[in-house]
């Protein structure tokens, strides 16, 4: 093959720009750039810095909810009713406000302009205002702890009639919030997942292709897919539930005697609430996971020094599952009394969706196989989260099947299940991509020391945690229980494992402090990163400064040769090739000419 | 960079069928060759209400069999009565045909916004901000005339109650979508009157410049609430 001298002229590998690029707006004032900011990058801030605040409030939940269940009878002021509304705010912040928001509204908004060199989103107001519709919709929810009634109780899945009848706790403001709050949500979402669907399809830079993109971009894109088609459902039901509880519409609520007395509902159906509740709620299961699984790839194959194994399958993996997600959803709902042969369907579509997922799990192992590896702290993570990860796999093929799943339904062992699966395994991401991007945020590291007692005590205290679970769930412990009580087949010494779980998950919380102190302390004393601390490929790496400046990149923009993996090639002069450095053609194997 | 950008994007060599779907996909900076970032955002965020909607009526299809009362004569219930001869779906039809016409008026005002004909477009969009106002009026009467004869979203004298319930919820987020597009295109209107979308003005709050790709994706929206439409219609009015 022979090579055309380039020189500078980038359209021999790249085509020329088909746009002009759009002007940027540019705030005049401090309020302009930090607080009603149109750039991304301090939207992505906003986003992770409230997300992270509210599910801090979610974090404190959990630990009065162990406390109740470790050492019950002992804190006077965890009656049944508080333990009820602290589950269900925890389920719903941590899953949504938190995990959603964060993964999207954060890392999305951040990374995906930089990583597909963009100078910002596409439409930066409506971006904006995607941030501030959410932070009123995390006040909404707050607001419910201060109403009378408290916050509602009727469980994360706010299943009716019990939801709709007033004997949940928060059964008049705080139901009507929490509905409320997430309709707002959703609508805030919805501005902000356009801008990162309509960024990645249409204005990445010149020679960025989508089979360039790092998997970060593509597992980001495809969840705000997966969002902006699942949460409608919400939505809807959202909306259902709050005429349901306010005009006394009967769309969710059968005929039904409530002590004695014959309420005025009739002819609904409360198995509906459950299928458009988790036509949205499996969809959201991936909109967390699937970040994850991208964010986890780019940080295993920078700190492996190897080419992420199997790039296109890896692509390809992230849309079939984000696909199949959609024809899964009632497995949630196998006790709910819908029909068996439905529950025949979903369990096969449901062990079909473990095949892309474990294709993905072997790439990663691959990817490590024979690497370089560099064990800091985001690789830590990144691999604590394989683990966790194939943990939670596994008991969810025990979940899938719905003879199995009829005996461990509502037990400890679900609970123990999705823990492993949607909460650590993204929550270790999560972490690990904070690690990993805070250098490019503030220009300066985290500290390793405190990072590394940070990773032990949170991998090793969840396992702690949420293996002992798993046994309680054979036991028959049912979850959401307030407290055991006495029964024939629970033994006295599940007590004692309860208790050892509440430690654990208190340890592993105060350790968070600690990651929240290194997170302040670095900000201002860190050591400085540099441009590209970690000698990663991708564009964010590449920008003329540190943090990135508004518009991301300096004069021009970026221009791309090659894809994000170019770790260990051989022949070339440094152990990385960033995406737009041009082919050296009197390198061997150097990109390959435009015809 | 902007001195490398083609000058003309209607230049670009595009292939036709399959293969062009894949050269485009598998190109850089668009998915979709041509298509200005709003027109590809409308379509996504299109999508989206699709799914919307879309729950809204399985939702209705589920109650209705979920129910136990029998469900209203709706041929009946959607009657008007006219010199003393009751007439079905009389008021519904005429409906209908106004917000179908609309559509027309918009896709008439898209192609003279590209003609960059100014007084044309804004007249155009204005009869169909007409139409659309006259559709969200009609249905406010009929609103009345159910309300009037006992209809409530928790109970009717026709039958189940979960047809006033999902009558008022389906009817009326579809009456908000109109009425949204309505004031949309009141002030599409004044902005192509006054000449922005020709001096290509910054917009009031997003600051992007006008052009007229806005008259056609205020189109699209138009038009997918019009679609939706037939949809209800045929769901509540025929079923």
């Amino acid at each position: 093959m022979t090579y055309v001298p380039i020189g500078h002229d980038a359209t021999v590998y790249a085509p020329p720009a088909e746009t002009p690029e759009p002007e940027l707006y540019h705030p005049k004032t401090f309020i302009g750039k930090y607080i009603w900011s149109q750039d991304a990058k301090v939207i992505a801030i906003q986003y992770s810095i409230t997300a992270i605040g509210v599910g801090l409030v979610a974090l404190v939940l959990s630990w009065l909810m162990r406390l109740q269940l470790g050492f019950p009878n002992t804190f006077s002021f965890i009656d049944p009713s508080a333990y009820l509304q602290m589950v269900s705010m925890h389920g719903m912040i941590m899953v949504i406000y938190l995990l959603t928001a964060l993964f999207l509204g954060g890392f999305g908004n951040y990374l995906i302009p930089l990583m597909v060199g963009a100078r910002d989103m596409v439409f930066p107001y409506l971006n904006m205002l995607s941030y501030w519709i959410y932070l009123f919709a995390v006040l909404l929810l707050l607001a419910s702890f201060f109403v009378p009634g408290g916050p509602t109780g009727a469980g994360w899945t706010m299943y009716p009639p019990q939801a709709i009848l007033t004997g949940a706790p928060g059964a008049g403001w705080g139901i009507i919030l929490m509905l409320v709050s997430l309709a707002f949500f959703i609508v805030g979402f919805t501005m902000g997942g356009l801008n990162y669907v309509v960024t990645v399809l249409q204005a990445r830079t010149r020679g960025m292709t989508l089979m360039r993109m790092p998997l970060t971009v593509w597992a980001i894109f495809t969840a705000t897919i997966l969002a902006l088609l699942a949460f409608p459902a919400l939505f809807v039901s959202a909306i259902m539930m709050t005429l349901d509880l306010t005009l006394g519409t009967s769309f969710f609520m059968p005929g039904i005697v409530s002590q004695g007395k014959q309420l005025g509902y009739g002819g609904g159906s409360p198995v509906l609430f459950q299928h458009l509740f988790w036509f949205f709620g499996h969809p959201e299961v991936y909109i967390v996971a699937l970040p994850a699984f991208g964010i986890v790839s780019d940080i295993l194959s920078v700190n492996a020094r190897k080419n992420i194994f199997g790039y296109r399958m890896m692509v390809w993996a992230i849309v079939g599952i984000g696909a199949l997600s959609f024809v899964v959803w009632a497995h949630h709902m196998y006790v709910s009394g819908m029909n068996p042969y439905f529950g025949f369907f979903f369990a096969t579509t449901t062990l079909i969706i473990a095949i892309p997922t474990a294709l993905k799990v072997y790439n990663w192992v691959l990817t490590l196989w024979q690497g370089n590896i560099r064990l800091n702290v985001p690789m830590l993570f990144a691999i604590g989260f394989i683990f966790t990860f194939i943990h939670g796999g596994l008991t969810g093929i025990f979940l899938g099947n719905v003879a199995v799943d009829l005996a461990l339904s509502d037990t400890m062992f679900v609970v123990a299940h999705f823990h492993m699966v949607m909460a650590i395994a993204p929550v270790l991401v999560v972490m690990g991509a904070i690690y990993h991007w805070y250098p490019k945020m503030t220009g300066r590291m985290l500290d390793d020391t405190l990072g590394k007692i940070h990773f032990w005590v949170t991998f090793l205290g969840s396992y702690a945690i949420y293996l002992p679970m798993h046994y309680l769930g054979f036991l028959g412990v049912p979850r959401r229980y307030y407290a055991m009580g006495d029964t024939y087949f629970v033994p006295d010494s599940a007590q004692s494992l309860n208790a050892s779980i509440t430690i654990a998950a208190l340890v592993v919380g105060v350790f968070q402090l600690l990651f929240l102190y290194n997170l302040v302390w670095s900000y201002f004393k860190g050591k400085p990163s540099g441009d590209n601390p970690w000698e990663a490929t991708t564009l964010e790496w590449q920008t003329a400064d540190t943090p990135p400046k508004h518009g991301n990149f300096g004069p021009e923009l970026p221009v791309v040769y090659r894809w994000a993996y170019d770790y260990s090639v051989p022949g070339a002069a440094k152990d990385f090739i960033p995406q737009n450095e041009p082919p050296d053609l009197s390198a061997a194997g150097a990109g390959v000419p435009r015809t | 960079m902007t001195n490398e950008a083609l000058t003309n994007p209607a230049s670009l060599p595009v292939e036709n069928g399959l293969k062009g779907v894949v050269s485009d996909w598998s190109s850089d900076q668009r998915a979709f060759k041509k298509v200005p970032w709003g027109k590809a955002m409308m379509w996504v965020f299109l999508l989206s209400d699709t799914f919307v909607f879309a729950s809204f009526l399985v939702s209705y299809m589920t109650v209705r069999i979920s129910t136990t009362v029998p469900w209203p004569n709706v041929s009946k219930v959607f009657s008007l009565t006219v010199g003393g001869q009751e007439v079905p779906l009389l008021l519904i039809a005429i409906m209908t045909f106004i917000l179908i016409s609309s559509s027309g008026t918009m896709a008439m005002a898209v192609k003279f916004g590209y003609q960059k004909d100014r007084r044309k477009t804004a007249l155009l969009i204005l009869a169909t901000a007409a139409f659309g106002a006259t559709f969200v009026g009609m249905q406010a009467f009929e609103w009345t005339k159910l309300i009037m004869e006992g209809v409530r979203p928790w109970g009717n004298p026709f039958g189940a109650p979960q047809f006033g319930s999902s009558f008022f919820m389906i009817t009326g987020f579809h009456g908000f979508h109109v009425s949204v597009g309505v004031v949309f295109l009141l002030i599409m209107a004044a902005k192509v009157w006054r000449g922005d979308l020709d001096r290509e003005t910054p917009g009031f709050l997003t600051g992007r410049r006008g052009n007229y790709e806005m008259v056609e994706i205020m189109g699209l929206y138009w038009h997918f609430v019009d679609l939706v439409w037939v949809f209800i219609f045929a769901f509540f009015y025929l079923w």
